[in-house]
């Protein structure tokens, strides 16, 4: 059902949701950002519904919540293992569109793909979505050629009005707290954008090929190996473990898993200390073509979201959507070659 | 031909190799202004002096060619720009009113440049709106970071922003950035213990490297500006040298407070044989001893709890 409200009901309904919930949105975080006086927009615990950045892209996704930078996962003596505690809450998640999309990646990685993995299922299994509508695209955005500026599954939206906020709630628990609450009923339909200014065609006819091409070449050269495009990318989902001994006595610890960078150095390391993939043309190469041809291969749909979160991140201004539009160039100069 | 010398420098204007003719010193503190202004420059430059400007090396300009006689008239038009810079005067319309204190200079700073940890210019006008008009003999520049574009060590007072840089180590994902851009580019502060960053308090300089190479935002600046102070650089001819570190770590209010309790000291013990009333601080400072010279400056200053003074200071440099 559709309910509007005032910002007072919203936070009554924020209140008692936290009983239960912490609430996780975008939050402007002044000073945050790298350069000196600048913002960052970043997921963090928030209480009332002004702290919600609405009107501007987060620069890291809401990931961090389900699969945090940097997770321990249980302690160790020299003959114990103790696991780390779970949260005692359940996560209740604002996001757009592109995002929720990016959860159904998340999922299919860490929960479909084989196994179960246990530390994500048991934040992912007490959490709860609330769709941001999104009125336009921001820079970078292309979602609706990757087919996500639109979706049903969420477990209610909120978007802000003239006057206050309204939302579609499709939580039967809920309910009842939200009407005891809001102004009024109606049908609410969340916004969508139907049009972006950026648009990525990505050709059939891809194949491993593509490899071979020059087009990766210049990457070489123009990228500095940070590994931004990966942490702040909401479907980027590797990981490192590290084994941690407490300095005081060498043989207790803990085993963390922390983000890790397809991009970044030490990624394709191997036993003996060579590395796989050395240049960073090569790399992008790998990143790029796991974002819009292997997973799709495996999964049938394609793993990027069209958030441009990478484009609007890199130092270098290097953009991920730039990078799909040479590929229909790229096929023909590798099928010349033949 | 009658003028007063003397009144005609104080008034910012100039006694030039050329006789009867003389240029008007406009100053800018911050090194930055509103374009507008540039074409009220240029239309006292035509209409009186011989139709160019000099950028001064301490960032204002300097008309020249002007004849004694139309100090007034050009006085008349530099008051919309001394107006609009909110330079402080004693008579409007009559120009500026003192030129030893001398433009506060200022790089850039976080209008545009990534390094700068803050605002250069606004905090340069603060120190502007509380030093002038004064006739001693005051240099003062400030700097975003250190890298130090302005040269603010070559003054009597130099200002470099410093970023105290904050570690979330849950946000670390162990990936070395920091560590080595702060080897190759800085001080070498931060070392990787147990895939955690450790920073060493006393080498970190807080050129806020760190925080910029972070990819995870696990760096971030702390939301209070400061700085560090050096003091006493100079050029000149008889023993020019490098400013020292005075205090690190200090904050804006405490930076002003000191600059204006210098004043009252160099009052105090210039001197008073001085050619021109103009002495480097510096020299005065040698002849006081830098604990006396401590003593004023620090004179009901509150430093922050951060803030680490050094001492004694001694000055190198170049003997002729
Ligand atoms: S593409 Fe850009 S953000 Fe990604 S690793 Fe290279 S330089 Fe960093
Ligand atoms: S750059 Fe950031 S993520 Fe990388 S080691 Fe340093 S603090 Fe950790």
């Amino acid at each position: 059902m559709g309910f509007s409200f005032s910002k007072e009901g919203i936070n009554n309904v924020f209140k008692e949701w936290s009983k239960d919930y912490i609430i996780y949105a975008p939050k402007r975080i002044i000073g945050g950002g790298a350069f000196s006086d600048t913002d960052s927009i970043r997921y963090e615990k928030i209480d009332t519904v002004d702290e919600i950045e609405f009107n501007v892209k987060s620069t890291f996704s809401f990931k961090e919540i389900l699969l945090p930078i940097s997770q321990t996962l249980f302690f160790f003596t020299e003959d114990e293992v103790k696991e780390a505690d779970g949260p005692k809450k359940g996560a209740i998640i604002f996001l757009r569109s592109c995002d929720l999309h990016a959860v159904k990646r998340l999922d299919e990685i860490y929960l479909r793909n084989g196994f179960e993995d246990y530390y994500y299922k048991r934040i992912r299994e007490k959490g709860k979505f609330i769709l941001i509508g999104c009125k336009s695209a921001f820079e970078n955005c292309f979602c609706v050629d990757m087919n996500t500026n639109k979706i049903d599954a969420y477990d209610a939206s909120l978007e802000p009005t003239e006057n206050g906020y309204v939302m579609d709630n499709k939580c039967q628990d809920w309910e009842e707290l939200l009407l005891n609450n809001s102004l009024s009923q109606d049908e609410v339909n969340p916004s969508y954008v139907t049009e972006t200014k950026i648009h990525v065609n990505i050709p059939e006819g891809l194949s491993i090929d593509i490899a071979k091409s020059k087009m990766w070449d210049e990457y070489d050269s123009r990228c500095i190996n940070c590994g931004r495009c990966n942490f702040v990318c909401p479907t980027c989902t590797c990981f490192t473990m590290q084994d941690i001994f407490y300095t005081d006595n060498g043989k207790v610890g803990e085993r963390r898993r922390v983000h890790a960078s397809c991009m970044v150095d030490g990624y394709t390391d191997v036993a003996g200390g060579s590395s796989y993939r050395k240049n960073n043309g090569q790399r992008m190469r790998f990143k790029v073509l796991h974002k819009i041809y292997d997973y799709k291969k495996r999964f049938g749909y394609h793993m990027c979201v069209g958030c441009g979160r990478c484009d609007d991140i890199c130092p270098e201004y290097i953009s991920f959507s730039n990078c799909i539009n040479k590929l229909e160039d790229a096929i023909k100069e590798v099928n010349g070659n033949e | 031909m009658d003028v007063n010398t003397k009144v005609l420098k104080k008034n910012a204007f100039r006694v030039t190799k050329q006789r009867g003719i003389t240029a008007s010193r406009i100053r800018v503190p911050g090194g930055h202004l509103e374009a507008k202004y540039l074409s009220m420059i240029q239309k006292i430059a035509d209409t009186y002096g011989n139709g160019t400007v000099h950028i001064t090396s301490r960032q204002g300009f300097e008309i020249p060619g002007i004849k004694y006689e139309d100090m007034p008239k050009v006085n008349e038009l530099l008051q919309p720009i001394i107006e609009g810079l909110d330079i402080n005067q004693e008579v409007p319309g009559q120009g500026y009113s003192a030129a030893g204190t001398r433009n506060v200079v200022a790089c850039i700073g976080n209008k545009v440049c990534p390094y700068a940890c803050y605002d250069t210019t606004k905090f340069a006008k603060r120190i502007e709106k509380a030093i002038f008009p004064n006739d001693l003999h005051f240099k003062i520049a400030l700097t975003g970071c250190p890298n130090d574009c302005a040269k603010v060590r070559m003054h009597d007072f130099g200002i470099m922003g410093m970023t105290e840089p904050r570690y979330d180590r849950d946000r670390c994902v162990s990936c070395g950035a920091c560590v080595k851009k702060c080897k190759k580019k800085s001080v070498a502060a931060l070392k990787a213990v147990n895939y955690r960053v450790q920073r060493n308090e006393e080498k970190c300089i807080g050129c806020g490297e760190c925080v910029l190479a972070c990819p995870t935002a696990a760096w971030t600046r702390k939301q209070e500006k400061l700085y560090r102070l050096t003091i006493f650089g100079r050029t000149g001819k008889k023993n020019p040298r490098m400013g020292e570190d005075f205090i690190k770590w200090v904050d804006e209010d405490s930076i002003i407070k000191i600059i204006l309790n210098t004043y009252d000291y160099v009052k105090k013990y210039i001197d008073p044989e001085a050619p021109g009333g103009k002495e480097h601080i510096g020299y005065i400072v040698d002849r006081t001893g830098f604990e006396e010279f401590k003593k004023w400056a620090l004179k009901d200053v509150n430093l922050p709890s951060t803030a680490e003074i050094c001492t004694p200071i001694y000055w190198k440099g170049i003997k002729y």
